[in-house]
């Protein structure tokens, strides 16, 4: 199954949710909406789902057009940040649900709905839950028995709202692996929102960015990371140096201070330069772009990160590899290996 | 448990004190009679027409505002329109009113000149001084039982489950039905018990608007009053004591059924 959105408006008030989004899911991908708050990706999984309706634009899904019909024809499983388990209802009454409410004439008799229900649960691994109810469950489980009830009706596609946002950092690591091993599993087109980066990077096949109601980049986890399309991008994803700088005549300055690093084909002005942390290469004094005093140093794992105060007086952190130690007052060149300038 | 003892006792000594030493000494006045005569009093013709006529319309009335006080939750809660904070206050105005006030204004508005009445009394139906009139006037005292015990319970309702519902394939009936009313299950029952409750007990409103016709609307605490006014005073603690019975075996019965719809959603 395919999704399509086609320069996609909705406006809230005076709030733009989402301001002309264009967006193609292949079939079978795993896409992970990435973007902060108000980015307006919630809004569009809602409208995919028929949940919300757009101001303008179109939804095709599988070639059809979806604004025609309400969620209840869709035929969309969509899971929920808060699980939206019926509460008064056991585990296996909340995934026999879909099945339960079809209409009289395709719906399946009650032997072959248990059988199918046992089959979910293994699928999710909580055969042995079906009898509690939410309440007993933790979020982890609920999580999983929602995604299970998603799956009764056999959708077309998968929506997920934040699927793992109110579970805690373990149980949301070991939840990643395993969504995407069941995608493979199933198989199902999906698309799934969260804040996370590295949510998205580990999970989908196809990262799209968004901030403020626009598609900002739309690329696999390499790319999204390795070449980020706009500022905005690069400050999102991965951890950045930002350093405010002016281009003129093919010198970056930082400050009044030329740096000695390629300009070619930027535009004159205002800009502002991306490196990341680990792409600092720590040299002797004068032997770099850059030049700063160690203020302090810790130790994460192989990395030691710096806080390094540059002769121009900008204060950044750096991960430099272990071995050859920093100390809070060395002196230090700082030369990026890699950095990515973006006017404006 | 801290502080057990002395919350348990004065629980003890108060609903005592306020509850159970007064409906004791009812019934201890009614074993002044002998059972014969207690079945006596009991068994005529009029008591049983009162014990009916209070006893079935409350349950009606009752009936009446869990239906209609849903849907004004519903309403209240779920949608914002123009005065709903008016509304939502309006709900409560038959709690404070004092009753004879209530049963005036209502008697003056379904009487055959009256604003209500004239239109009806022209369709051949008559309101007021009639069991009709007992009924509309039980369901104006009741129907803020069932507004207030349900609505925090809906505003609690996650509006998500109803889209996870429709997702899922339900149409709105079947989310209402499947979904909503079984997550207010227990809420709904208190609400129909305390509207019944509140409508066998009222007292004030009623005999304004009935006529009080003995046998036809005379309402069951009426009688007891016109026992005690006749200083039959027996008479009327033992009418008392049928209605308390009774009263407590219904309200009892709708408070297990509401703790076993309760179960079947354990707390969060």
């Amino acid at each position: 199954m395919t999704i399509e959105v086609k320069n996609l408006v909705k406006q809230f008030g005076s709030f733009k949710a989402l301001d002309g989004v264009d967006l193609k899911v292949d079939s079978g991908e795993l896409l992970a909406l990435l973007g902060p708050s108000g980015s307006g990706k919630t809004t569009l999984l809602r409208i995919v789902a028929g949940l919300d309706w757009p101001d303008a634009g179109e939804v095709l899904i599988n070639g059809e057009d979806a604004l025609a019909q309400g969620a209840r024809e869709r035929h969309v499983g969509f899971v929920f940040q808060h699980y939206a388990l019926f509460r008064h209802m056991s585990v296996f009454e909340n995934v026999a649900f879909g099945l339960r409410v079809q209409p009289r004439a395709v719906r399946k008799d009650e032997a072959t709905i248990r059988r199918r229900v046992k089959e979910l649960l293994d699928l999710v691994q909580l055969d042995w839950l079906a009898d509690r109810y939410p309440s007993q469950l933790s979020g982890g489980q609920r999580q999983r028995i929602a995604l299970a009830r998603a799956l009764a009706i056999e959708p077309r596609i998968l929506l997920l709202d934040e699927p793992f946002g109110a579970l805690d950092a373990k149980v949301r690591k070991e939840l990643r692996r395993w969504l995407r091993s069941l995608h493979h599993e199933i198989n199902v087109t999906s698309i799934f929102v969260t804040h996370d980066q590295e949510e998205a990077l580990e999970v989908a096949n196809r990262v799209v960015v968004m901030d403020k109601g626009r598609i900002e980049q739309i690329g696999s986890p390499d790319d999204v990371y390795e070449t980020p399309a706009t500022a905005f991008v690069h400050g999102f994803i991965g951890e950045s140096i930002e350093l405010p700088v002016r281009v003129e005549g093919g010198v970056v300055r930082l400050g009044d201070r030329p740096l000695n690093l390629a300009a070619d084909g930027l535009v004159s002005g205002a800009s502002r330069l991306f490196v990341r942390r680990h792409d600092m290469l720590v040299g002797p004094p004068g032997s770099g772009a850059f030049e700063g005093a160690v203020r302090h140093v810790r130790n994460f794992g192989p990395v030691q990160r710096a806080e390094v105060a540059l002769s121009g007086g900008e204060t950044i952190e750096i991960d430099a590899p272990r071995g050859r130690e920093l100390r809070a007052g060395d002196t230090i060149g700082l030369e990026p290996r890699r950095y990515r300038i973006f006017t404006g | 448990m801290p502080g057990f003892g002395l919350t348990m006792g004065l629980t003890l000594t108060w609903l005592s004190v306020i509850i159970l030493i007064p409906l004791a000494g009812l019934f201890l006045k009614s074993l002044e009679l002998s059972p014969e005569q207690f079945w006596n009093i009991l068994s005529s013709r009029r008591t049983l027409n009162a014990l009916r006529v209070s006893f079935g319309l409350a349950f009606a009335a009752a009936c009446v505002n869990l239906v209609m006080g849903s849907i004004i939750v519903w309403a209240l809660v779920r949608y914002r329109f123009p005065g709903r904070r008016i509304f939502d206050a309006i709900v409560d105005v038959p709690f404070a009113l004092p009753t004879a006030v209530a049963g005036v204004a209502l008697t003056a508005l379904f009487a055959e000149k009256g604003w209500l009445g004239a239109p009806l009394a022209a369709l051949g139906i008559k309101v007021a001084f009639t069991p009709v009139g007992i009924f509309v006037a039980m369901i104006f005292i009741g129907i803020p039982f069932v507004v207030r015990t349900v609505q925090p319970v809906l505003q609690d309702l996650d509006p998500e489950i109803e889209e996870a519902a429709g997702s899922l394939g339900a149409s709105r009936w079947q989310t209402i039905i499947r979904v909503i009313l079984p997550s207010l299950a227990p809420a709904l029952l208190t609400g129909l018990a305390l509207a019944f409750a509140r409508a066998v007990g009222e007292y004030g409103s009623v005999i304004f608007i009935a006529g009080n016709l003995p046998n036809v609307s005379e309402i069951a605490p009426l009688l007891i009053v016109i026992r005690l006014s006749e200083f039959r005073y027996a008479d009327a603690t033992a009418i008392a004591v049928v209605m308390l019975v009774v009263s407590f075996v219904i309200i009892f019965a709708v408070n297990r059924l509401q703790r076993w719809a309760q179960n079947r959603i354990p707390a969060r």
